[in-house]
Parts: C-alpha cells; structure tokens; sequence
C-alpha cells in the first residue's frame, strides 16, 4: 500500500482560503441512480468550496428527516458503494474541489476498509467523514490503513464534547474539524440561538489548530454569514438536498443555491 | 468468569462502542460509572427490595410435568412470564431506572418490539415519577395493541416509527435520534443486550438475576444447581443472557438460543440471525447481522414482534463463535404450535417469543432423564389476537 503521489485537496483548500467556505452535502444516487457526476459537476462549477457525497446507509440514526429519505430513494435506486465510488471518479476526472465522502461505518466494512481505502484514494477522495466510527475505534482499529491511502478522517465536535475531548480531537485531526451546531440530527433549523453563538465563540477561543466547518441545520445565508463569523465556513446538506427533491434544472437551480448562500448582502 | 466483556467493551471480535460523537458523553458517563453504581449497596438494596416486592421475585421454577411426559425429559419452565407486567424486561427497566436516577436524568426514552419493554420501562417510570417516551413500530403497535394501550395508561407516550418495515430496529432508529437530539437530560433504557458497551453488559447483569434464581432454586429440587440444558428464545437476547449468565462458566451445561426463522431460513422473511448474518455494525455495537453484501441491513420478519431484530447481541455473536451456545431456530408455525399445545398441557399461555424456546426442544438433542430448564420469557395476553389469527386450535 502506498500514497498515491498527488495532494490531498483539502490540505490544499485551506492553504489557499480559510474564510466563508461553503461545503455542499448531497446523497449519491439521488434523486436519480446517476445524477451524482453532474450535481457534483454543477457545484464545483457555482463555486462550492467542497463537495460531500453521502454514502446512502439502511439505517442512519444520526440524520433527519430530509437525509433519511434521500438515503431510502438513493438505495431503492440501485446505489451502492461499489456503484459510487466509480462515479466519484467519473466526477474526479472534471474537478478540482475536495471531495469528502460521508456515511456510516457498515457498508465500509463490507467492502473491507483495506480495500475501501484503495478504491477511494484511487477514485479521487480526499477526506471521509463516518459518524459512526468513533475516535478510539479509528485509532485502535484503522488508522494506518487511511493514512497510508492518504485519505483524511474528520472527527466530529458537538455542543456537549468536553473541552479535554475537543482537545483530543484537534489533535489527532488533520484538514478540519466538522462542528456539528446543536444537539441533534442532520436538518434545517430555522435559525441559531444564543446558546448555539456561545458555544461557537467558547470554540473560537479555543485557537483549535485545525480550520472547522459547521454543519447541521445552516440552510440559507444568514445562518451561513452568522457561522462564518466564527469559522472556515460551513457544510449545507438537508435544505440542499430538499431544493433538489423540487427542481426540474439543475444547470440553473443549483448554481442558484449556491449564490443563494455565498452572495454578499 | 469467561465470556465477560472485556476494559474495551469487546466479547472477542464483537461489541465495542460505535457512536455518533452526539452520543459520546452520555455514554462514556454510563461506561465510567454503572460498575460502581449497580454494585453500590445502596442501589442493590433498593434493587433488591424492588424484585421482591414490585416485580414479585423470585419467579417460580415450575416442573411442567405433562410436556415431560410429552417431550421426554424433565422439563422445568423459569417463570418469568409470572413477572409483574409479565415478562422478564422489567428486570432491566427496574435496574436502568435506578441508575438513571443516580445519574441526575429526568426522563427516560426506550424502543420497544413486542411492547413488553415499552410496558415495563412506562411502568418503572411511573413508578419512579419519570417522563416516559417510547418508540414503537408502527406494524408493531398494531399487532400488539393491548401492550399500547398499556403504556397509555402508565402515563407513557408512545410513538410510532414510520420507516423500514415499521418494527423494532426502526424504532430503536428513531430512540437514537431522540437520544441525539436530547443529550442532557434523558436516559435511554434499551430493552435488550444490545447497543453501545455498556448496554449489552449492564442489560445481561440486570437479567443475570433469571440464572441466579434457577441454580438456587435447582438445588432445593434436585440437589445440585445444574441442569442439562438451558434452552431461551433469542430476540436480541436479553432473557437468553440472563437465563445463561450463571451457567457460561459450566461447560457441562447445554446452553440453547432459539432464533426466529420467520417462514423458514430460506424463505427471505426470517430473522434467524445466526443463520442469515455476517459481522456488521448497527445501534452501536459490531455484531452478527442481517444484511446485504453492499452492507444494507436486511429487514427482518417474524410472526413474534419481540424476535423480530435483524441482529442479536455482541455477547451472543461471541458465544456463537467460541461454540459455547447452540443455536437453532423455529418457523412462525412450530411456535404457534408450541404455544398452543403448552397451553392446552400446562395451562399457560406463552408470549409468542417464549413459545419459540418451546418449540426449540424439537431441534436439539437430548436424553430421556436430562433436565432442561426453558425460559419462559413473557405470557401471551398480548398476543391473543395473533393466537386468534392462527386459528388451528
Ligand atoms: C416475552 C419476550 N420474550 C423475549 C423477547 C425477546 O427479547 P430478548 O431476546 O432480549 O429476550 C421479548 C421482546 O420483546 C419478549 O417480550
């Protein structure tokens, strides 16, 4: 096993820029088996920063409603891990910005993680994100296996992670951290509250060593300007997803999100 | 002792934690503390007295002499249907309500299949002037109505689970997300040696009490505390881990988990996990599991709501893999069967979970003068409708 010789390209990424990223969440095969290539296509070209593809999961007990459903239609579509990550290469070969793929520990294991790692290292992917693996199983269990693919695990931080732990977390972290906003789900929320601001400006003063992104419940660009008073920038998923769920064009709509939220007002 | 779980939460290659980080305080403080909570004199006492006097322990030990006659051995039920709400669950819920407390929580979560579980958490809730909420499949809720209406009663708020197939891994989905969403002030009360280290641990500790009562209670019938066989119904577990806890350490005792074969192994509605699982991860902890080769977890089906999980417990997937527990399993029809002729035998009607362990006797060897004790789960007033349904008797 070895590293491909290329850069990981969320290292690049926030080398060049370490302000109002805006990282897309979107579920592969969804709303059609292959719309994953040119709705990662579109983002990149409307200017996302990083594109998030979710690996649709049977049963995933830490997303809301929206992402649960995409997952269902996703895999009542065909999709499987196989099937992605040969998209996920399809969508390399055009573009530039890091992709992270997201999802849960169990279809990795089948796949076997040596062999997950490979194919995604050589498909393309810079980072993944698995909820479900927690820090100490990744450390004990399959870390060496990721590094030496060169693929980036980010571990989460919540309201309720210890300060010792966020610690932790920092350091064994590399590219970023993903801050999850508030107890709960995946899901839009309408906006954020001051115990939310607190605990993002007790973040802030931490001087953590890696960037951190937000995600959980921004929609729209308010909750993207406020996150990013604090932060790198933020990770939008559900209100994305749920514009794709009601658009018939793409080429128009979803460059129209991502202005949506980037503009400045 | 042997088949303990190990300072990483592991029975071999199986358990471990796998949480969302959400989750990750409230279960490291369950994991720092339940050790030194449950084995507090202050909390065994209380522990103790409640058995006694809410539960109505200890459980009779009752030889079943017709089905003897009929099945050919001296066959003992443990007569945990004869709990209070009556099923072995709320031997946990009682322990899980008093280390809640000790924990400073204020309102309790908890999934239910069969709705005994949901029952007998709604009911120590009630005792204890806790919040209740119970998430339950909505296929379930309907196929065991009268446990609903039940929770109702005791103050609970039950909450029907709309996706997968509506059962009990989806309602323990949603339990979860509850979870997720309400880190601060809500313990979870998962109903059975399944989730995250401590869970199956603790779970297995609080039912270990079935176990501890038959040796005593095999000793004052017959001399010595081993039987020959320990057979149990396997739904995730639970009262399958306590009816063994005591016996894992004495090889010479047979030790027999009846799964749920549904239809039949092969007929793509089971949920005979041992037969249809390989390794996996699902609700926490890295287990034998239903699923595709993409790694999709399979819905499960049986006629019996409690049985029907697509997993078991790490403990088991263990006990499997070292060969210390046989596992076999019965049709949605042996089961009914089964329930029918203890009825019409002993005068006992048995939860449809129970009468799989029943109907489990057929599937193992056994001489005519061995003893076998059965766990006898749950009794069957919340599946009248589903005996009914069956007809044939
Ligand atoms: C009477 C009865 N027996 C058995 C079970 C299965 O659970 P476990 O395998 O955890 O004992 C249930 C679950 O609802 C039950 O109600």
């Amino acid at each position: 096993m070895k590293t491909l010789e290329k850069e990981n390209q969320t290292e690049e990424l926030f080398k060049r820029k370490n302000k109002n990223l805006l990282s897309v969440y979107y579920t592969a095969g969804y709303p059609a088996l292959n719309d994953t290539v040119r709705i990662g296509q579109w983002l990149a070209q409307a200017g996302a920063d990083m594109i998030e593809i979710g690996i649709p999961f049977s049963d995933p007990v830490a997303d809301g409603p929206v992402i649960q459903e995409s997952s269902k239609v996703a895999l009542e579509n065909g999709m499987t891990l196989n099937l992605l990550l040969e998209q996920v290469g399809e969508l390399r070969s055009g573009v530039k910005i890091p992709i992270v793929l997201m999802g849960y520990i169990n279809p990795i294991l089948q796949m076997g993680v040596a062999s997950f790692c490979e194919r995604a290292a050589h498909a393309g992917v810079d980072a993944v994100i698995i909820p479900d693996l927690p820090l100490l199983e990744y450390q004990e269990s399959y870390q060496g296996i990721f590094e030496s693919w060169g693929i980036k695990n980010i571990f989460m931080v919540t309201p309720t992670t210890s300060e010792e732990r966020i610690r932790a977390i920092d350091d064994s972290s590399s590219a970023f951290i993903y801050v999850v906003s508030s107890s709960g789900t995946t899901g839009a929320r309408k906006d954020f509250s001051g115990e939310q601001i607190d605990y993002l400006n007790r973040l802030k003063q931490m001087k953590l060593k890696n960037p951190w992104l937000v995600g959980f419940g921004v929609s729209n660009k308010t909750t993207f300007s406020t996150i990013c008073d604090y932060s790198a920038g933020a990770i939008v998923g559900s209100a994305f997803i749920a514009m794709l769920k009601n658009s018939n064009n793409f080429s128009a709509d979803i460059p129209n999100f991502v202005q949506s939220i980037k503009a400045k007002s | 002792m042997k088949y303990q779980v190990d300072e990483r939460g592991y029975y071999g290659r199986f358990g471990g934690a796998f949480i969302p980080e959400m989750l990750y305080p409230n279960v490291e403080a369950l994991r720092t503390t339940y050790l030194s909570i449950i084995e507090s004199t202050a909390f065994q006492n209380e522990m103790d007295d409640l058995l006694k006097n809410f539960v109505g322990r200890p459980t009779p030990l009752y030889f079943a002499s017709r089905l003897s006659d009929q099945l050919k051995a001296k066959i003992y039920l443990k007569r945990e249907d004869l709990c209070h709400t009556g099923a072995h669950k709320v031997n946990n819920t009682v322990g899980q309500i008093i280390l809640a407390r000790h924990m400073g929580k204020s309102k309790i979560i908890a999934e239910t299949g069969a709705g005994q579980h949901g029952v007998a958490t709604a009911t120590v809730c009630a005792l204890m002037g806790m919040e209740c909420l119970v998430y339950m499949g909505k296929l379930d809720m309907e196929r065991q109505k009268p446990n609903v209406e039940r929770m109702r009663i005791l103050g609970a708020k039950v909450v029907p689970a709309l996706s997968g197939s509506m059962t009990l891994k989806d309602a323990t989905n949603e339990a979860m997300r509850h979870w997720i969403s309400h880190p601060k002030d809500t313990h979870y009360i998962i109903g059975s040696v399944v989730g995250p280290h401590p869970y199956p641990d603790m779970v297995a500790r609080f039912q270990s009490v079935i176990s501890k009562e038959i040796r005593s209670q095999l000793i004052a019938e017959q001399g010595n505390p081993f039987p020959d066989h320990v057979v149990a119904c396997i739904g995730g577990g639970s009262n399958a881990a306590g009816a063994f806890y005591h016996f894992m350490d004495e090889p010479h005792v047979h030790l027999v988990g009846v799964e749920a074969a549904g239809k039949g192994i092969d007929s793509g509605e089971s949920a005979a996990t041992t037969a249809l699982g390989k390794p996996g991860v699902l609700h926490g902890s890295k287990t034998l599991l239903m699923q595709t080769a993409d790694g999709q977890v399979i819905e499960p089906y049986s006629i019996s709501a409690g049985l029907d999980y697509p997993g078991i417990g790490p403990l088991h997937a263990h006990l499997l893999d070292v060969g210390r527990v046989q596992f076999v399993s019965a049709t949605d029809d042996e089961a009914m069967q089964a329930g029918i002729a203890l009825s019409r035998l002993e005068g006992i009607i048995p939860a449809i979970e129970s009468a799989h362990a029943i109907a489990g006797l057929s599937k193992m060897n056994y001489d005519e003068d061995d003893v076998i004790v059965i766990n006898l789960s749950g009794r069957g007033d919340k599946d009248l409708d589903t005996y009914i349904r069956y007809g044939n008797y």
